[in-house]
């Protein structure tokens, strides 16, 4: 009986003294809304700085932003970088909203996005940190679909009311159902692939759609009449479980997505920097810098494809003009 | 004359015992079906997980190379929410249970805040995270940190702990109540003094279930929009964190193969603590419930 008068007097005044607190920062944390602190210490090349930065936004990207942000810390273990994977989509909501100092994303800034930052006085810059080739891939035992002309995949893809089949696209391949992979409508991916390849118009309605690449994945590999396409990264990983479609010819390998010879589908990946918090928080600033000079390397090591070295001169050319 | 018709009896004491056996299997095999599943869940966790467990997975930040990623930052997250959670939840809680079952007049608004309460348990727990994220994170400005995700978590599984304490508090007899006025004591020294301590064994049992289910949660934190790549540990209860079930989730996501028995790694660490939870819940249930 005794014992638990202790514990429940100890848990009273302990849950008192944490609401107590609760209650103080709130009114603390509500005063500044921008999720960067500063830090008043000038950016050196090996000064060690302190501070707080994050971003969210595509899961495409996330791998070379893990990478980034892991070599980052061992540089400024007293930075903390946090970032978030919700998608291309909820990346620029929350930027929006001013809730991070940086975007990843997949694609490129939308129109209705990029007018709602302005709505909001959010200055941005757009930096190219590597090359993706959306991969089309079908299942080993797909013997008709080697190589497909930007028109076949087109109308492989477009809604048109009817259930499809392989041999109402060519009537040499055999009667059957397709089946659809895409990723989902958060995804960066997906937005491109209906913007650029399917020129805005709609997905087959049919289309198995998951945020998670490796249900797609999974799904094409275990259906001989399956189709569906990701990212580069997500091919090279499963290279000897799929097969992929060469377009136009051409196959997507690192040197035709470098080279850009790999079209349509091939499509740079941008992190959207806020120019206020560049030009404000040294710590960003050190970060973004970092991140330009490393994101070739990085993205290489996941399984990306670096962009051409004029890219990264520019990009660091426009993050130095935003701290001037 | 004959009550029992003994021929008759006979005839189909067979055939009920035929039925009563393929009952017993019937349910026997559904049993064993739930038991089957949990053990090849198990079975493939381990043979893929294990090889990744070792000291470096609990003491190293995600990494892109699966043999270096590690589980730090989002198991002492994991705690961390959990520190908010517990006492938050728990204190609301008890509190709305002592006020329903020993302070509310039975009428019709009571009846009413009852229904609503036990219509919450069954809300689904994106829509928690909705709230929260409108409310925590951007309403009182919290941001994505262990507080907002925290306070959202405890609205979550706030229902349940309701309603457990309130059956916990109901089975206390009444005539301990009446003994108790019967010596003078006040209503608040009867709750404090006779009440909760018989019921504290069924209101920790239902609370730490309740806990361990906020532990496990992936939607809520998802639609809150917790970073998964971080590489520091939370200092406050403003910091940004990432928690275990996110975590497990971003593997699970990667191309490599390699991060699928990360992935289970992660869930074997995320099990044991379930487990671990769970077996307190017993342990206080056996050992200090009271039998009137």
């Amino acid at each position: 009986m005794k014992n638990w008068k202790y514990f429940m007097m100890t848990s009273i005044v302990g849950s008192a003294l944490i609401l107590g607190a609760c209650g103080n920062s709130n009114s603390e944390s509500s005063k500044g809304s921008s999720t960067t602190s500063q830090t008043d210490a000038q950016a050196g090349e090996n000064e060690k700085l302190e501070g707080k930065i994050s971003g969210d936004g595509s899961s495409t990207v996330a791998p070379i932003m893990e990478a980034i942000v892991e070599e980052y810390s061992a540089v400024q273990p007293k930075v903390q970088v946090s970032v978030g994977v919700s998608g291309t989509g909820g990346g620029f909501e929350k930027f929006i909203n001013g809730e991070t100092d940086f975007s990843d994303a997949s694609r490129p800034i939308k129109e209705e996005e990029a007018a709602k930052l302005k709505e909001k006085n959010i200055d941005y810059t757009e930096l190219k940190i590597a090359f993706d080739g959306l991969s089309i891939v079908v299942n080993k035992e797909n013997t008709w679909l080697k190589d497909a002309t930007a028109d076949e995949i087109k109308k492989i893809w477009l809604e048109d009311g009817k259930e499809k089949k392989w041999s109402d696209i060519n009537p040499k391949w055999p009667n059957e159902k397709i089946v659809y992979y895409s990723p989902g409508t958060e995804s960066g991916t997906y937005d491109y692939f209906v913007n650029d390849i399917l020129e805005g118009k709609d997905i087959v309605k049919s289309a198995t759609l998951s945020e998670d690449d490796n249900v797609l994945v999974k799904g094409v590999e275990s259906d001989k009449n399956a189709i569906g396409y990701f990212g580069f990264a997500y091919y090279v990983a499963n290279k000897d479980k799929l097969q992929v479609v060469k377009v136009d010819g051409v196959e997507p390998t690192h040197d035709t997505i470098e080279s850009g010879e790999y079209t349509p589908l091939s499509r740079p990946l941008f992190v959207y920097v806020k120019n206020e918090a560049v030009k404000n928080n040294s710590v960003m600033y050190n970060f973004t810098e970092y991140m330009v000079k490393n994101a070739g390397p990085m993205a290489e090591a996941v399984g990306y494809v670096k962009a051409p070295e004029d890219v990264y001169k520019e990009d660091l050319a426009k993050v130095e003009k935003l701290k001037k | 004359m004959n009550y029992i018709h003994h021929d008759t009896v006979v005839k189909r004491m067979s055939k009920r015992l035929l039925k009563n056996k393929i009952y017993k299997m019937l349910f026997l095999s559904a049993t064993l079906l739930a038991l089957l599943v949990l053990a090849v869940l198990g079975y493939r966790m381990i043979i893929q997980g294990t090889g990744y467990l070792n000291w470096d997975f609990f003491n190293n930040f995600s990494s892109r190379f699966p043999q270096n990623a590690g589980i730090k930052a989002a198991l002492v997250g994991s705690i961390w929410l959990l520190a908010i959670v517990a006492p938050v939840s728990l204190i609301l809680g008890v509190g709305a249970a002592v006020y329903l079952e020993e302070y509310a007049k039975k009428n019709r608004i009571t009846t009413f805040i009852q229904m609503n309460i036990s219509n919450l348990a069954g809300v689904p727990s994106i829509v928690f995270g909705l709230l929260g994220l409108t409310i925590f994170v951007r309403m009182l400005g919290m941001g994505k940190s262990v507080l907002a995700a925290g306070l959202t978590m405890s609205l979550l599984i706030l229902p349940v702990i309701i309603v457990a304490a309130q059956e916990a508090i109901r089975a206390v007899p009444n005539e301990l109540r009446e003994a108790s006025y019967g010596i003078g004591a006040t209503k608040w020294q009867t709750i404090l003094k006779v009440v909760l301590p018989s019921a504290i064994p069924g209101i920790l049992t239902g609370g730490i279930l309740a806990l361990s289910r906020a532990i496990g949660e992936t939607a809520p934190l998802v639609v809150i929009g917790i970073p998964v790549i971080i590489h520091f540990l939370p200092e406050s209860i403003f910091s940004e964190f990432t928690a275990l079930p996110m975590q497990i989730f971003d593997w699970a996501k990667r191309p490599q193969e390699e991060f699928q028995y990360v992935a289970a790694a992660g869930i074997l660490v995320l099990m044991a603590v379930l487990v671990f939870m769970n077996s307190i819940a017993v342990i206080i249930r056996n050992k200090f419930s009271k039998r009137y």
